[in-house]
């Protein structure tokens, strides 16, 4: 991969999209526009707009319900993402879905799976039918640390490696499933290991530092569309916010939080740029201009919008076709 | 043109021409190809349509139901087929979490054509975790069609009509059923999914039941015609959607009800047939409804104690005496 300051100012212009989306969505859950569940991706975007850097357009994205940064990078506009917060019909999942569950069919996303473990078996379909139908195209299913506890994870790792199905899994390491640390959980926490048993290629990376994560999620892809099966990438991160919104972190130290604060992905990224000689290339405070018109306008884009009249509740219970 | 053949065949006729006619149709799960299916339906598939088309999974329930509504997501018609519905309690994640609702969390953008196919129902001395007949529960779940052929006709048209549904399609074929023998004419009109069928006509007694029990069912009717008692004897053939309208049309023709189910009372499919009867024809009943229904045990594997705990020919004839004792 070669990060010239085109690709370098679109990697940062999505993290701090991610990054300033969701300080919005903090300011808007506080004054009780967003409710339900909301999970922050905030110090976590080097992942998402790493790996799906090597994508194309008609490449798939199963997530979790940390979705939104993965959605907006994806391609879902931050207008509908924003919408579907608000529970608007304007929204990606016309209001249905929320934080949880955004989709896009155009854009190949198919969310947004809240049952942790849930989007791998899927993922796995989607793969397979791929295959089946021979288009050459991958399937990335994001997950965190916490699914590689259960069964499902297994089943698929297996599955995927048994058909050599073109997936590409990304595991968000970020330490914690919810509230439990990895090394509760896991006899062995080293989960990249856990793939390379199947037979899976696999291998740890700085989740922190988005180019790293852009040049591993670029040779597996590649691999992948070479058809040699599955691939598997174990990004070590952090997420700096609670779980959820509410949550008063009795399980980890205030100064873990703050040793991890020091390789924020923003920052990383600036390091690399000023070795890289690259940073005087970046209009960093032009983007910050962009990105704030972008969320401004999906703002008042999902405050304009309309509600979802009661009468249609049951409408897409089963196809309209078949009702 | 009929011919009398068996369900098993029947079900397996219907997968075939399926796999012939739409190269988007496969079959996936547990022993389906090697091994020919656990109850013999896809027997001589894998050499005909490959293993591609015929795929056997590893023991991961979860894994190969979730993979199975991916694939039909993305532009697949696959039927899986789980061994018993004892077994797909490990897919249940996937049944309800992702099949049932992601037409709905999607906004309409994504539909889920899957069939999945599965083997219920008890009497075969199998013990306890391998005798439920739960197809109730999965009738409770907003998204999914529960459907459950009891005639061989039924076996066959069910697997077409699935398929070419665009939504997630439950079917429960009674193990014991596999066997039985029907007319089946390959070229009738199906019978809609959601309608049920009037069996045999009666104005005394409305028997509504599906499943296997049709064939206790119909026995019962012959030896209550001979005691008096005109019984009418409906196949729900679909729990989700159940046919309202001719479960109160023939309430409305006898004014009393039994039910007859396999699965346990409460909280059941029977319990649902029930409340809706109350709600839409509480006042054309002449007499509270009775049910016949398997009794509050895990099922035993003793074979005297598996029969007291299942509804049996003598037991529905008696409930319909007492139902029609009632003033």
């Amino acid at each position: 991969m070669k990060l010239d300051s085109a690709l370098a100012k679109k990697f940062y212009h999505q993290m701090l999209l991610i990054r300033r989306f969701e300080e919005k969505c903090i300011e808007a859950y506080s004054s009780q526009k967003i409710c339900g569940f909301l999970h922050l991706y905030i110090g976590e975007e080097a992942v998402g707009v790493g790996v799906l850097s090597a994508l194309s357009n008609e490449d798939a994205v199963v997530a979790t319900y940390r979705e939104h940064g993965q959605a907006l990078v994806k391609g879902i506009s931050a207008k509908s993402v924003m919408a579907e917060l608000y529970g608007k019909s304007e929204g990606c999942s016309r209001g249905r879905g929320g934080s949880m569950h955004l989709y896009s069919a155009d854009k190949r996303f198919y969310g947004g799976n809240a049952i942790v473990g849930g989007g791998l078996p899927f993922a796995i379909g989607l793969a397979l039918a791929d295959k089946m139908i021979k288009r050459n195209r991958v399937t990335v299913c994001i997950f965190g640390d916490g699914a590689v506890a259960e069964g499902e994870f297994h089943e698929s790792l297996n599955l995927a490696a048994l058909w050599k199905l073109p997936v590409l899994f990304v595991c968000e390491n970020n330490l914690y499933g919810m509230g439990t640390a990895l090394k509760y959980a896991e006899s062995e926490t080293n989960i990249s290991k856990k793939a390379a048993a199947y037979k899976i290629s696999s291998r740890q990376l700085d989740g922190m530092d988005v180019i790293a994560v852009a040049q591993a999620a670029q040779e597996a892809i590649k691999s992948i569309k070479e058809r040699n099966g599955p691939q598997f990438l174990e990004a070590l991160t952090y997420r700096f916010r609670a779980h959820s919104m509410f949550d008063a972190e009795l399980y980890r130290d205030k100064s873990e939080v703050e040793e991890w604060k020091k390789k924020d992905p923003l920052i990383t990224f600036k390091n690399r740029l000023k070795e890289m000689d690259l940073y005087s290339s970046i209009p960093i405070e032009e983007i910050e201009r962009e990105v704030a018109k972008t969320i401004e306008d999906a703002v008042a884009f999902a405050e304009k919008g309309t509600l979802e009249p009661i009468e249609d509740l049951e409408k897409f219970v089963y196809s309209v076709e078949a009702t | 043109m009929s011919e009398n053949t068996t369900y098993r065949e029947a079900v397996k006729r219907a997968i075939h021409k399926a796999m012939k006619e739409d190269e988007r149709v496969f079959l996936m799960g547990e022993d389906v190809g090697r091994y020919g299916g656990s109850y013999a339906v896809s027997m001589g598939f894998l050499e005909e349509f490959g293993s591609e088309r015929i795929i056997d999974t590893p023991l991961c329930e979860s894994g190969f139901t979730g993979a199975g509504i991916g694939a039909a997501v993305n532009g697949m018609r696959p039927i899986v087929e789980i061994m018993t519905i004892n077994f797909s309690f490990l897919a249940l994640d996937q049944i309800i979490n992702s099949a049932s609702k992601l037409l709905y969390m999607s906004g309409g953008q994504f539909n889920v054509p899957i069939v999945i196919r599965m083997a219920t129902g008890g009497g075969n001395q199998l013990g306890a975790q391998h005798s439920h007949s739960l197809e109730g529960w999965y009738a409770h779940v907003p998204g999914l069609k529960v459907l459950t052929p009891a005639t061989v006709q039924d076996a066959y048209d069910m697997v077409g009509l699935a398929l070419d549904h665009p939504d997630p399609i439950l079917i429960f074929e009674n193990s014991n059923l596999y066997n039985t023998k029907g007319e089946l004419d390959t070229n009738a009109t199906p019978l809609p999914i959601g309608k049920a069928k009037i069996h045999r006509e009666g104005k005394d007694l409305t028997l509504l039941t599906y499943g296997v029990n049709l064939l206790k069912a119909l026995k019962a009717h012959e030896r209550l015609a001979k005691e008096g008692i005109d019984v009418e004897v409906i196949d729900l053939r679909s729990l989700r959607p159940l046919d309202d309208e001719a479960i109160m049309a023939s309430v409305k023709k006898t004014h009393r009800v039994m039910i007859v189910d396999e699965g346990w009372k409460s909280g059941s499919i029977s319990a649902e047939i029930m409340a809706r009867i109350n709600e839409q024809a509480f006042y054309e009943l002449d007499a509270p409804m009775v049910r016949v229904c398997s009794a509050e045990v895990p099922f035993p594997y003793a074979e005297h104690l598996e029969r007291a705990a299942m509804p049996q020919v003598d037991e529905i004839v008696a409930m319909a005496h007492k139902v029609m004792e009632e003033s």
